[in-house]
């Protein structure tokens, strides 16, 4: 089975992420998955967490991810100390951010990726909502679905004007971790 | 078949579970981990794709009652709670088991304050077993939808009667997304026929319900609602088995043992919980540990016969409890402890009260219930109610 845990703010759409990586897997994936938020209240703007994961089997185990094989950070400020709890040795951290560089001190023994997802947003959709950006690139970095099933599950989930935007940011985002 | 699989959450499956089983009526009051079935309802009934009327009420209590007095009149109802709004509900439940109006309910389970908590145990509905309530508990989202649908079958049976809560765990099933098959609307209408009862009220055919009761007729009330209670046990076996043919998916009626066939030591739970207790029994069983699960889907009518059977088998039984009866021990451990008194053997077990109030219950805690049951099988003892989280027994 691989976990990942999603970093994001209340209204990022972190949980929305999580779900269209579950959505790729299972209905366009052939896999299993659960897709779940950090359970309780939420704020705007306040830390979330959400979490997928993906098997090739039922999934039955129903507890809480204990080691993360794929973090995606969509708030880079999220990055506190005391991050890297919870997250399996040499597991890959993909984050939103310019410089990727200032996280290999503090962040060692990790597979860390970066993408300027914020930067691409704004191009594309004129917002700095980065939810989908950082879906096409984990898609991308973890190949855990492919391209096809990761614009499949944005068909499968959003209206079709919304759907054609976030379409070209996931194929953006995932050429760029490719070319890389 | 044709199948449509969509990636929903534990709360949406329910919804998806009473459109396809056509309530006339709905009265539901939001409460979370609830909210997003009754969300989803309302937006159903508004959209004009289900026929219903969604009665939006003041509180749980009046949702119950308005569900009683619809189906009084011959109409398929259904309502929702959770925590402190079924709790609210509690004098309807018994009035509506004592009224014998087969009401199907879904409770998204949840702790009970003080201290305040939105986040789930089983505490609100093991607290209302005694309510004349059938109660089941459901594993997975996919199964709340199939037991929604079935409910209304076992409870509308001329020979039961009886309201009928179904019990998911308030976040871990509600509010997990997961891959749920959506049944056809035609199979279900062929699986599950209009509610018809005698007991009706109506102009042509007036009868006297919700009546009064002397002393000398109660006892004969109440001893029919357990009648009626007991035969229930074979119509959950005879529904079961009947959608099992008609849609592929089997739920093993009372119980379902899970490698149980030549084990030592077996753990008992309920609901979400037996999904990660059957990783670890995969785990130890590929260690060579003999271990396994029963899992308890209903506990009312409560399946006696089957727990009974496999203390026959097993050398030692432990129970998980997301629920405390204060003073004493789990009241799941209180129910499968009397069953097992009534066999002639020797069974060693332990009580694991935990989870409480959402806390989560881990692979590596459960791993330490099988080896603390494996031991016990040597000690021969009295075992303590051990609240597992806290590695502490009570009296200690």
């Amino acid at each position: 089975m691989k976990e990942i845990r999603w970093h994001g703010r209340g209204g990022q759409g972190g949980f929305t992420a999580s779900r269209l990586l579950g959505i790729a897997a299972s209905v366009h994936g052939g896999k299993h998955a659960l897709a779940f938020p950090s359970f309780g209240p939420e704020r705007r703007g306040a830390p979330v967490l959400a979490f997928t994961k993906i098997d090739d089997s039922k999934i039955h185990d129903r507890s809480e991810v204990q080691e993360s094989d794929y973090v995606v950070v969509m708030d880079e400020t999220l990055i506190t100390p005391g991050f890297e709890k919870g997250i399996r040795l040499g597991a890959c951290i993909l984050v939103n951010t310019e410089n990727i560089e200032k996280y290999r001190e503090t962040l060692k023994g990790f597979d860390l990726r970066g993408i300027d997802a914020t930067s691409l947003a704004m191009e594309v959709l004129g917002r700095p909502i980065t939810n989908t950006a950082m879906y096409g690139a984990l898609a991308a970095a973890s190949g855990l679905v492919s391209l096809d099933a990761a614009l499949a599950s944005i068909r499968t989930e959003m209206k079709p004007k919304l759907a054609e935007l976030n379409t070209k940011i996931v194929e953006r985002a995932f050429d760029l971790i490719i070319n890389n | 078949m044709k199948t449509n699989k969509i990636f929903i959450s534990g709360d949406e499956a329910v919804a998806q579970g009473v459109r396809l089983s056509r309530p006339h009526v709905i009265a539901a009051y939001p409460i979370t981990p609830q909210t997003i079935t009754v969300e989803r309802l309302s937006e159903m009934v508004e959209a004009g794709e289900m026929d219903g009327e969604y009665m939006h009420v003041e509180s749980e209590h009046s949702a119950i009652s308005a569900t009683m007095g619809a189906s009084a009149v011959g109409a398929r109802t259904f309502t929702a709670s959770s925590s402190q709004g079924l709790l609210y509900m509690a004098e309807g439940l018994h009035y509506c088991s004592g009224g014998r109006w087969p009401v199907v309910m879904m409770n998204a389970n949840r702790s009970v304050a003080l201290p305040w908590s939105i986040y789930g145990d089983q505490r609100d509905s093991l607290s209302l077993l005694d309510c004349g309530w059938i109660q089941v508990y459901v594993e997975d989202a996919q199964e709340a939808l199939d037991m929604i649908i079935q409910a209304y079958k076992i409870a509308e049976h001329k020979d039961v009667l009886t309201p009928m809560m179904v019990n998911l765990d308030g976040f871990i099933l509600t509010h997990t997304y997961e891959l749920v098959e959506i049944p056809e609307q035609k199979m279900v209408d062929e699986f599950l026929p209009p509610f018809q009862t005698p007991n009706k009220m109506s102009f042509e055919e007036p009868k006297n319900l919700g009546f009064s009761s002397k002393p000398d007729d109660n006892t004969e009330f109440k001893y029919q609602q357990n009648e009626a209670m007991f035969k229930a046990v074979d119509v959950i076996r005879e529904v079961d088995q009947e959608f099992a043919e008609k849609f592929g998916r089997k739920y093993h009626d009372m119980v379902e043992e899970y490698r149980c066939e030549d084990a030592d030591v077996v753990l008992v739970a309920l609901g979400s919980v037996c999904g990660t207790v059957r990783v670890v029994v995969d785990k130890m069983r590929a260690a060579g540990k003999k271990v396994g699960l029963l899992k308890i889907r209903y506990m009312r009518p409560f399946p006696e016969a089957e727990v009974k059977d496999l203390a026959q088998r097993v050398q030692a039984i432990g129970v998980i409890d997301k629920d405390i009866s204060f003073g004493y021990e789990g009241t799941v451990y209180t129910n499968v402890n009397s069953a097992i008194s009534k066999i002639d053997k020797y069974v060693f077990k332990s009580n694991f009260v935990g989870g409480l109030g959402g806390r989560d219950i881990t692979k590596a805690e459960i791993e330490d219930m099988f080896n603390h049951l494996l031991d016990g099988i040597e000690k021969k003892s009295e075992e303590k109610v051990e609240f597992f989280s806290l590695n502490v027994e009570t009296n200690d």
